[in-house]
């Protein structure tokens, strides 16, 4: 029994307070109950334990698809099996997922990928030409002609070719190399396991890598940091000012740091996650010269470039910039830019489609690059075929242009509006203020949450915001992630959702918010 | 050291600064990854292709690459999922646009673009289980107890880095074959793990022998703390197929010595030998009852990347975990959700790899056929490159038994290796690099893959087509007489 007893400790979550550990203390304290119903076979402690796992791997945290995710998933299985809730369906409004709202994949993306997938449709009469000569060119450059062979590490030669042609016509004319260009895994790969945080993390103690991230940040950048057992550091996003980036604060930020660590990388998010703020030019300027200054390699997080709605915003990209901004710079700065098949107009997040351009980087790094990608062979073929029609879409006089630019309008005319739609609304809510979506897919609100509410979440030992979004979830079925998984200032409180449910399902969801809100601050006033 | 300095000199002579990111300054464990299936003799054998100088390309397991043809009916499904607007087409077999169909349902928004839940899809994980059911003979198999990955390749370095943890002589350490899939030491290198060698038996087709993995354990106790046994069955590079004997044997050793096991089994469908049975770890894990079946820890990969599939660009694959501790398993579930989830599309094409047409089904005739030309032909290459390869005077080549390669040993005279050392080359890489000079066959060195002190091996693919193969080993044969004449 004692033995049992001891297994059943054990099993209740990391020591670490972890808010993935609590919730996940009930699934093990379940699995370690049911071994103590079974007393006669005497079971030996497992190798591989809570104990004895790679520390670093029980570090890490990822908000996006964590506890409140996993409640969200119990909840479904439950109205699956006819337990009667308060509301019919559980509404994922925590995950830029924009096809898994309803949004539709572009027509010529989808009809290129089917004719490099099974390429006798290459003979039928229902793919416009265009289409079938994107389709020829992609799987002549693949080994055997096929999507099904191991592509070059780096990616497929001649998609690397149309992203530099892309990244070159989208910066008008800022020449970009295909040599510096590697498809990857999704952006989330380039960023972080085949590379860049990878090889950039070395020295122990006070030497160890610093990477500075903003705070809100997306979260794989706390995760992929805590992996590889990096130093955090925290600039924070000036809420006040539209979650604006205050080189100020960056210097605070670096000058705290060396402390304790050797700071050696900016992360940019741009447009933001989940802030959604667009950088002003001035802004990526001044971020570049910072860098420079402090000799940090800079991140640049751009997956969401196409996802602009203000009228009063333009996506800069920081390698256009760096590369404007002369040779001082623009021949020392290591830089490395992301972007993704996921986001955009594309919405492609199941192909796992992505690249990153380097620059500046030096060549004996490119080669342990290329060494760390070999190892994992390639990044999906179909993701990069993706991608291909992404950079090389549909032109002026080709046959599918017309139908490929409405699509893409009407798209992005959607979010732009639904981004509106979202600011708006919350801003009528009392004790909900929200800064305008200038791009992305996400609204950040800050929350008023009472003394109450507070004390409350302290005594089932959650975050006050995560405490927030349960009872949100529960009451109405709205999955949103709570603001203490992307990062804020101490006392204040967020939540991030999504803008993707199509318009009408919005405009509900937002209503439900709003009265669960009014709600929740009656009952903890 | 003397590198970095002269970077530095030659950047400030072009005005340029030291870079934040420099071979010294990066990660060191990184620094320390080799991966040689793609590795030096492949970047010259791209310099040699970019010199418009034909290269066949016998180093890595791309069935399609060199002219496999893709499942029809597979592609049939994907390209149906893919462009939904097929399934009114009458050019596809009703039982394709089924699949199709039931594929989508499963998908969020009905689509192949959305994320799916980080352990991919939940019917398809339940397709997996029936599979391993099947195959096993009955034996249940536990959809929560499978996770989708990007190809086997991330799965195993997923659950390898579960696995590590400690300092110096606590440090985990990991018994791998040698010769081995260089993944393994890649990964225990890029995570800091110690790496313990147990060393297959040549004299004995490659045979794993459990005297030798007590031998390997109790020297790696001195600085390490072993947690961990990995076993590729079938064989890469040897093509060896374990009997269930020595697959049981090795069972008893993992839970003897509290070994964590790792089965790469991604060659199950490669089987040639007559007399060669796959037996999975899974399988004969659970027939062996108590203690062993409730308490052994396993995990066992497969793939859509082998097989007759041959789906390499799809990136398909799963683990199985057994008798994993439930808290661990969540940690793991964790991992996978930072990165989203696995391609769909290779979600798909597993769930037709593991639940492919019936035999009343409109396209399982096709399918069969197709099959099992693939693997027919496959048989009769492993025959063919033993056969060839043996009538060689010093090269000698194991029965390739299964996976898709062989590994055969080759004699190289004494002045050769010196001549090697010269260059600082391992020998068999010189040997290689200058078949590679004058053949244009691309070969990968025995070096790369691990041999015992002394031998010399390379590891060449059976994929090229039976003809083409034939003259490709012929003429290997041929350049190693001429090889060893020149040294003599």
């Amino acid at each position: 029994m004692q033995r049992a007893a001891a297994l059943v400790r054990r099993g209740c979550g990391p020591r670490t307070p972890s808010s993935w550990g609590r919730s996940q203390s009930s699934a093990a304290a379940e699995a370690s109950a049911v071994l103590k119903v079974r007393p006669e076979r005497s079971r030996r402690e497992r190798i591989l334990t809570l104990e004895s796992m790679n520390p670093q791997v029980k570090a890490v945290e990822y908000a996006v698809r964590g506890p409140i995710v996993l409640k969200a998933g119990e909840i479904e299985l439950e109205l699956q099996r006819g337990i009667k809730k308060p509301f019919t369906e559980v509404i994922r409004a925590n995950i830029g997922d924009a096809q898994a709202m309803g949004q539709q994949p572009i027509t010529f993306l989808r009809q290129v990928m089917a004719l490099c997938t099974y390429p006798n449709l290459l003979d039928s009469p229902s793919f416009p030409e265009d289409a079938k000569k994107r389709a020829r060119r992609i799987l002549q450059a693949c080994g055997g002609n096929s999507l099904g062979s191991y592509s070059a590490s780096q990616g497929v030669n001649c998609i690397r070719e149309d992203v530099a042609a892309y990244i070159t016509r989208r910066d008008g004319g800022v020449p970009a190399d295909p040599d510096n260009i590697y498809l990857t895994t999704g952006a989330s790969d380039g960023i972080s396991v085949r590379t860049i945080l990878k090889i950039l993390v070395s020295g122990g103690g006070k030497s160890r890598t610093g990477v500075m991230i903003p705070i809100p940040q997306y979260p794989l950048y706390s995760a992929v940091i805590s992996e590889l057992d990096a130093i955090q550091v925290n600039y924070y996003l000036d809420e006040e000012n539209c979650w604006a980036l205050n080189v100020n604060e960056l210097r605070r930020a670096v000058q705290e740091a060396k402390d304790h660590c050797d700071p050696k990388v900016l992360c940019i998010i741009n447009p933001g996650n989940p802030t959604g703020q667009v950088q002003s030019r001035k802004c990526i300027e001044d971020v570049i010269h910072f860098a420079w200054e402090e000799k940090l390699f800079l991140l640049a997080d751009e997956v969401y470039q196409d996802n602009v709605y203000s009228p009063d915003c333009r996506f800069h990209s920081f390698k256009k910039v760096l590369y404007e901004m002369g040779p001082e710079y623009s021949s020392n700065v290591e830089l490395a830019s992301f972007h993704s098949t996921s986001k955009g107009y594309m919405g492609e997040c199941g192909y796992r489609g992505g690249y990153m351009e380097v620059i500046n980087l030096h060549p004996e790094i490119k080669g342990q690059l290329v060494k760390l990608l070999s190892v994992r062979l390639c990044p999906p073929v179909s993701g990069q075929a993706a991608m291909d029609i992404v950079v090389n879409p549909p032109v002026a006089g080709e046959e599918s242009f017309e139908q490929f630019s409405r699509e893409k309008e009407s798209v992005l005319g959607n979010l732009a509006k639904k981004a509106k739609l979202t600011e708006d609304l919350f801003n009528q809510v009392p004790g909900i203020h929200c800064n305008p979506l200038q791009g992305a897919m996400y609204a950040f609100p800050r929350i008023f949450i009472p003394a109450k509410a507070v004390e409350a979440a302290q005594a089932h030992q959650m975050a006050p915001d995560m405490f927030y979004c349960m009872k949100l979830l529960e009451e109405t079925g709205i999955c949103v992630v709570p603001g203490s998984g992307f990062g804020q200032r101490e006392g204040t409180y967020h939540f991030r959702m999504t803008i993707l449910p199509p318009v009408e399902k919005l405009k509900t969801v937002l209503q439900k918010v709003k009265d669960f809100h009014i709600n929740f601050l009656e009952k903890y006033a | 050291m003397a590198s970095s300095t002269g970077d530095r000199s030659q950047a400030v002579r072009h005005g340029l600064r030291a870079k934040v990111l420099t071979l010294d300054g990066m990660n060191p464990r990184v620094r320390r990854v080799e991966y040689a299936v793609r590795g030096p003799i492949v970047q010259r054998a791209l310099e040699l292709e970019q010199e418009l100088r034909q290269v066949i390309r016998a180093n890595i397991g791309d069935a399609q690459a060199m002219g496999q043809r893709p499942i029809t009916f597979l592609r049939q499904v994907l390209a149906l999922c893919v462009n939904p607007d097929l399934l009114s087409s009458p050019n596809f077999p009703d039982d394709a646009k089924k699949r199709a169909e039931r594929i989508l349902q499963a998908c969020g928004g009905h689509s192949l673009g959305a994320y799916s839940v980080s352990s991919g899809i939940q019917l398809i994980r339940e397709d997996v289980a029936r599979y391993i059911e099947r195959r096993d003979g009955g034996i249940p198999a536990d959809p929560n107890n499978v996770f989708l990955s990007t190809g086997a390749s991330d799965a195993i370095v997923t659950v390898l880095k579960l696995l590590v943890a400690g300092e110096g002589h606590t440090r985990t350490g990991v018994l791998i074959p040698i010769p081995q899939y260089p993944l393994y030491s890649a990964t225990l290198a890029e995570l800091g793990a110690v790496q313990v060698d147990y060393y297959l038996d040549e004299e004995r087709a490659w045979a794993l022998d459990v005297a030798e993995l007590h031998r390997a354990l109790g020297q790696a106790r001195d600085h390490c703390r072993p947690r961990a046994l990995c076993v590729i069955n079938p064989g890469n590079p040897t093509g060896q197929v374990q009997t269930r004997e020595c697959i049981e044997a090795v069972i008893r050793f993992a839970f003897e010595e509290r070994l964590f096991l790792l089965a790469d089994e991604v060659y199950q469908d490669n089987v040639y030998a007559a007399g060669s049975q796959f037996h999975s770890f899974k399988k004969v894990l659970m027939e062996m009852g108590p203690p062993y079946a409730g308490q052994q820890e396993l995990a066992s990969f497969h793939s859509t990347s082998k097989g007759y599939m041959g789906e390499c660009g799809f990136r398909g694959g799963y683990v199985e975990v057994v008798n994993m501790d439930a808290a661990v398993q969540q940690q793991m579930l964790k991992l996978m959700s930072v990165r989203l989830c696995p391609p769909v599309p290779g979600q798909a094409l597993l769930d037709l790899v593991v639940s492919p047409p019936a035999p009343t089904d409109p396209s399982f005739a096709q399918f069969q056929a197709e099959k099992q030309a693939v693997l027919a032909e496959l048989a009769a290459k492993a025959k063919l490159t033993e056969q060839v390869f043996n009538e060689a005077p010093g090269i000698s080549c194991n029965p390739v038994q299964g996976a898709m390669y062989s590994f055969p040993r080759v004699q190289l005279p004494p002045r050769a290796v010196e001549r090697a050392q010269e260059l600082g080359l391992a020998p068999d890489m010189f040997f290689c690099l200058r078949l590679l000079e004058e053949t244009g066959i691309c070969v990968v060195p025995g070096s790369g893959f691990g041999q015992r002190e002394g031998t010399y091996h390379f590891r060449m693919t059976i994929l090229p087509p039976l003809e083409k193969l034939r003259l490709l080993l012929e003429k290997l044969s041929r350049f190693h007489a001429k090889f060893t004449l020149e040294y003599s």
